[in-house]
Parts: structure tokens; C-alpha cells; sequence
């Protein structure tokens, strides 16, 4: 509990640190957003001051700072200037679509990375292993966007198997609840709906989630061998004990704790690829949004929208932290 | 036994010795590892490719040759293709093998630059921090811990909108976020051999602050810097991609390969070499640094082989 109010506490400078490197970067920008704001609308000098001095660009960038985190600590990020939506509105519409992506590429990588990597260090120096660990450098070789690529071209073009844009067809419409599509449609009972979300979320999940389970395999490979050279291990071996309980009642568990360090690690590439993934799939997330605003130079929006990854990132990490104490009690007590 | 007791223990050449075979041994279990080898000469290849491109490109990367838009690579029986353009022409006509061979520059100038870069700043960051410890490396650490927040890539996309495209620009974005990989994992070294023995004996005979930097922890923190480096360099090069891709990297008339393969996506349904042949490359070039990376990291370092 200690440990939990001290981890908690830590994360009130990080957060303050992450706002002010969100507010230096978009302060950075070279050009004046209230130009860009007016850019072909013909507005004249008077018009841009009198904005200026609505959004408050006129007063000194400290003052301006200080305004900012008590507008944000409000729940309030702005206006976007493209969309004309609050900033949070349209976060918190797209988010759902990003965690969902996020979540399933994890749960592929996890998948894949665990069972292979598992199977790589139990068989070590075996033909399995070499090529085992041959693919995963392979396969951590490969570019997020460019499997994306690939896969459309093989499996939605060529084959025509998956849709290969979108989170769900238009004509599709269930009743949003959490805005999770999967959930939704699973507590609303709409079959269609679920598998139409599944066959959407298909290729860039696998996407997003290979890319992934190429680190991850490697580092269960190394984690579990590590494991598997414990004195205990040894010792129960010894004991005659058959290597399939050995392996389900000593390795496994033990083997388990790294991966939750596993995840914590592999959140900063998944949410960063979901940025890349989600441009090419189309997908309605927080990634592609801050590559639409990024395009239409609205950068309040871009600012949002980089604050709350953050947010999410400094989330999941606290999470695993939590959850490594709870695995692994002796943890806590360091 | 008795020779050797007689002689004066510490002759110049002995104490050069072991140096030298550790080289030897270091050079060996690399050239051994067949992987590594394969790896060093993939990077030598890339080097020479990006040295040579204008020479080795058959057609100016930038000339269109309408007719030829779309024609497919050779090999293939596809009609259409040439020996005069192997790879084929995309969809503006141009030489896809010309645009390769020059887009190559910008993936290694930006790979080679962005870690020089990183590596310096943030392992003097590091050093600094970690030999000094105290309150410096507290603000530092947390600096870092903020830094971390944000997920690598993101940031690089944050940093490249907001300094505007272009090849400095791009090198800035990936340096200000690749630094800390080095700070944290320098300032670990540096915590563990600023208690070493001859750390202290230099301090106790008055050596300076500076002097004990540069001559007894920056030669022991290379061999680290070293296999991040290189490791980190694919990194660095998929992030570059994935920027070029996104249309915040360089200008767009420059050939890169992720630009290559963000103009390919619009053909994908009839021609599909135009995003295969860029992904293809990058791969093999990340491939080749991870590679020698993992090679370093086993001659440097025998304790983490098979890792």
C-alpha cells in the first residue's frame, strides 16, 4: 500500500514535466497558429490581434504555461480549429478505437511471443531455437507500416478475405456503450456487429502485434532460460520430477513475471506503431487523428492528442507496477 | 616459475599484453559468429551504396519517362519490363532501382547522424550525472522518466511537425528522442565504475574531475555505447521510414524510402513493387545493423551471448 502511495505520488512531477514538454513543442512551431488559423480567409491585422488576444498568445509564455495547465487540469484542451469540436471531445471519441487496436495487437504478440519463445529456450541449441531466433531477427528487421502494407496487399487485395480500412462497415451499427466495439457488441448481443469489429480489427491487430511478438520472443527466450538455470529448477530436476510438471509447476510461474515487465516495455512501440498503423488501416484512433491534425496544422489538437498517449503510457506503466507487486510481493518491500 | 619471479613484474610489454589479446579474442569471437559477419558486410555494403549511389544509379532518380508508368520489374514475365529498369518505374515513370540506390543516403546520413548525436549528448548527460550523483543526477533521472512518458515514436512525429520538414530537422526530431536511451544506460556504468579501485587511486593522487572522466570512464563505457549504437541504429532507421512515410520527414523531392513506399500504397491493387522493393531494402538494411549489433554485443560482451 506503501508502495502503491509512493508510486502514485511520483507520477504528479512526470505529469507536470510532460505538460511542460507538450507546451514547449507546439511553442516551438515556427509561424503564428493565429495565421495559420486565418490562412485564406482574408481576416485582416485587426481581426488576428483581436484573437490573439482571445486565446490569450498575447501574454508572456510563463503566464501563457500556467493558463494552459489550469485550462487542462479543467478537463478543458482546447478548441480544434479544423474539426471545430472540443479537443477532448474528440479525444475521447477516438481513444476506445486505439486502446481496442492496442489491446489485441498485445494479446497477438503475447500469443505468438510466449509458446515460441518458451518452446526456443526449453529446446536450446536445437534446430528449433536457430530458427526460432533467426525469425525474431528477422522479424524485428521488418517496419510496423510496411507488414501493414503487406498485409493489405496480400490478404484484402489479392485474396480479398478482410476488409483492409475502417473499424466497422457502415451499414453496421451497434449501439455504442463504452465505445469499445468488441465489448459493445458483446453486451448488446449483436453477433454481426462482433464479427464484422473482428474482421476489421484483423489485419492491423496482426499488424501492430507482429512487430511486437518478434522483441517479445526473444526476450521470453532469454527470461525463461534464465529460469530454467535456478537452483530450484536444477533441484527438482535432480529430484527426478517429470519435465512436463516441472516445467507447468516451476518454470511457468516464475516465467510469468518478466512478461508483466514485458508489457509495460512493449506499450511505448505499440501505442507509437498505432500511430503508423492506424494512418494505414484508416482506423478512427488517437493515432491517426494526430497525424490528420498534424496535416491540417491544428496543432492545439496535436497537443491534446500527444498529452493524452502520455497519459496513457504513464497509466499503463503505473498498472504493471502495480500488478509486478501483487505477482512478486517481495517487490514491494525494496 | 622461477624465471618468470626474477624478472621485473611490470614491464611495459606485459602490461600491454592483455590488451591486446582481449582485441584478438574480441576480433575473433566476432569474425567467428558467422551472423555477424553477415552483418558487417550487409552495413559495409550499405556504406559503399550510399558512397557510390549517383555512380551506381542507371537513371537520374528524378527523370520521368511517362510511357513507362507502372512497368512492371524484370524476371517476372511481365510485360512491359526492361533490363534498362530492372525493378521497374512507379507511377510517374521514374527508375525505382535509381530512386533506391539515392534514397539510401537519407536512411544512412539520418541513421549515422541521429546516433553520433544521441550518443554523445546523452552519454555526456549520463556520465556527468552519474558521477556526480547527488541531487544533479535526481533532476536528471526524473528529466529522463518524463522523457520516457511519451511513447519513442510519437514524440518524434511531435517534435518533427512542429520543426518543419527537412534533413537537420529530421535528424533533431530523432536525436531529442533517442538521448536518453544512452543517458540511462551510461549513467549506469558510470555509478558502478566511479567506485572502482584505480577511479580512486586517480582521485587520491589529485587527478581532476575532467581528467578522470576522459581517461579512466569514457574508455570503459564504449564498449556499451558501442552495441547500443548499433542496435539502436535500426531503430533509428524504421523511425526515419515511418516519418518519411508520414510526410513529416524531408522534402519531398528528395528519394527516401518510406516516401518511396507512402507513394506506392496508391498502387497497391496493380503494382506492387512499387511499396515492396522500398520495404524490402529497409528491412534488409535494419537486418544488417541488428546483426552486427548482436555480434558486438557477444565479442564485447560474453556473458550475454545467446541472449
Amino acid at each position: 500500500m506503501q508502495y502503491l502511495l509512493r508510486r502514485l505520488v511520483l507520477i504528479v512531477p512526470v505529469l507536470f514535466g510532460v505538460s511542460v514538454i507538450v507546451f514547449t513543442i507546439m511553442h516551438v512551431i515556427p509561424g503564428d497558429p493565429v495565421q495559420l488559423m486565418f490562412a485564406g480567409t482574408g481576416a485582416g491585422a485587426e481581426q488576428r490581434e483581436a484573437m490573439r488576444h482571445a486565446l490569450g498568445l498575447d501574454l508572456p509564455l510563463p503566464v501563457q504555461y500556467v493558463n494552459y495547465v489550469s485550462r487542462v487540469i479543467r478537463g478543458d484542451l482546447g478548441q480544434s480549429v479544423h474539426f471545430r469540436q472540443p479537443v477532448l471531445e474528440l479525444i475521447l471519441e477516438r481513444m476506445p478505437a486505439t486502446i481496442e487496436l492496442t489491446l489485441v495487437g498485445l494479446i497477438i504478440a503475447l500469443a505468438v511471443a510466449f509458446p515460441i519463445g518458451s518452446l526456443s529456450a526449453l529446446k536450446r541449441y536445437t534446430l528449433t531455437d536457430y530458427i526460432v531466433m533467426t525469425g525474431a531477427t528477422l522479424g524485428i528487421s521488418l517496419p510496423t507500416f510496411w507488414i501493414g502494407i503487406m498485409l493489405i496487399m496480400l490478404v484484402a487485395v489479392n485474396l480479398g478475405w478482410l476488409p483492409s480500412f475502417g473499424r466497422i462497415d457502415y451499414v453496421v451499427h451497434p449501439q455504442r456503450i463504452t465505445g469499445f466495439l468488441l465489448i459493445d457488441s458483446l453486451f448488446t448481443w449483436n453477433i454481426p456487429a462482433l464479427k464484422n469489429a473482428l474482421a476489421h480489427l484483423a489485419l492491423p491487430a496482426l499488424a501492430l502485434g507482429t512487430a511486437t511478438a518478434t522483441f517479445s520472443t526473444r526476450f521470453i527466450r532469454s527470461s525463461m532460460l534464465e529460469v530454467i538455470g535456478q537452483d530450484y529448477v536444477v533441484v527438482a530436476r535432480a529430484k527426478g520430477l517429470r519435465e512436463r510438471v516441472l516445467f507447468a509447476r516451476h518454470v511457468l510461474r516464475n516465467a510469468l513475471i518478466p512478461v508483466v515487465t514485458l508489457i509495460g516495455l512493449q506499450m511505448g512501440g505499440l501505442l507509437g506503431g498505432a500511430v503508423v498503423t492506424e494512418t494505414i488501416f484508416a482506423w478512427p484512433g488517437m493515432g491517426r487523428l494526430v497525424i490528420q491534425a498534424i496535416y491540417n496544422r491544428d496543432f492545439v489538437l496535436v497537443q491534446g492528442v500527444v498529452l493524452f498517449f502520455a497519459l496513457i503510457r504513464v497509466t499503463i506503466n503505473l498498472l504493471t507496477d502495480v500488478l509486478y507487486v501483487w505477482i512478486d510481493p517481495r517487490i514491494g518491500h525494496i | 616459475m622461477a624465471e618468470s619471479l626474477t624478472r621485473p613484474l611490470l614491464q611495459d610489454r606485459e602490461l600491454l599484453a592483455p590488451r591486446q589479446s582481449e582485441l584478438k579474442r574480441i576480433v575473433s569471437a566476432f569474425l567467428l559468429s558467422k551472423i555477424a559477419t553477415l552483418g558487417a558486410l550487409i552495413f559495409v555494403l550499405f556504406l559503399l551504396i550510399t558512397i557510390l549511389a549517383p555512380v551506381l544509379a542507371p537513371h537520374d532518380p528524378a527523370l520521368q519517362d511517362l510511357k513507362r508508368r507502372l512497368a512492371p520489374p524484370v524476371g517476372l514475365g511481365m510485360e512491359g519490363a526492361s533490363w534498362e529498369y530492372p525493378l521497374g518505374n512507379d507511377n510517374l515513370g521514374r527508375d525505382i532501382l535509381s530512386r533506391l540506390l539515392v534514397g539510401s543516403r537519407v536512411s544512412f546520413v539520418v541513421g549515422v547522424t541521429t546516433i553520433l548525436l544521441s550518443a554523445s549528448v546523452g552519454s555526456l548527460i549520463g556520465a556527468i550525472s552519474g558521477f556526480y550523483r547527488g541531487p544533479l543526477d535526481n533532476v536528471v533521472m526524473r528529466f529522463v522518466d518524463i522523457w520516457m512518458a511519451f511513447p519513442g515514436l510519437l514524440l518524434a512525429i511531435a517534435f518533427g511537425a512542429a520543426l518543419g520538414p527537412g534533413l537537420v530537422n529530421l535528424i533533431l526530431a530523432l536525436s531529442l528522442t533517442n538521448w536518453v536511451v544512452y543517458c540511462r544506460v551510461v549513467r549506469a556504468e558510470v555509478l558502478s565504475i566511479r567506485e572502482r579501485d584505480y577511479v580512486m587511486a586517480a582521485q587520491i593522487v589529485g587527478a581532476s574531475d575532467l581528467w578522470v572522466i576522459l581517461r579512466h570512464v569514457l574508455p570503459n563505457i564504449m564498449a556499451p555505447i558501442l552495441v547500443i549504437s548499433t542496435l539502436r541504429m535500426g531503430t533509428v532507421i524504421i523511425s526515419e521510414a515511418s516519418l518519411n512515410f508520414l510526410g513529416i520527414g524531408v522534402q519531398s523531392s528528395m528519394p527516401t524510402w518510406g516516401g518511396m513506399l507512402s507513394d506506392g500504397r496508391e498502387f497497391m491493387r496493380n503494382a506492387w513493387w512499387l511499396a515492396t522493393f522500398p520495404g524490402i531494402a529497409i528491412s534488409i538494411v535494419v537486418l544488417g545493423v541488428n546483426l552486427l549489433g548482436d555480434g558486438l554485443r557477444d565479442a564485447l560482451d560474453p556473458r550475454l551471448r545467446h541472449r
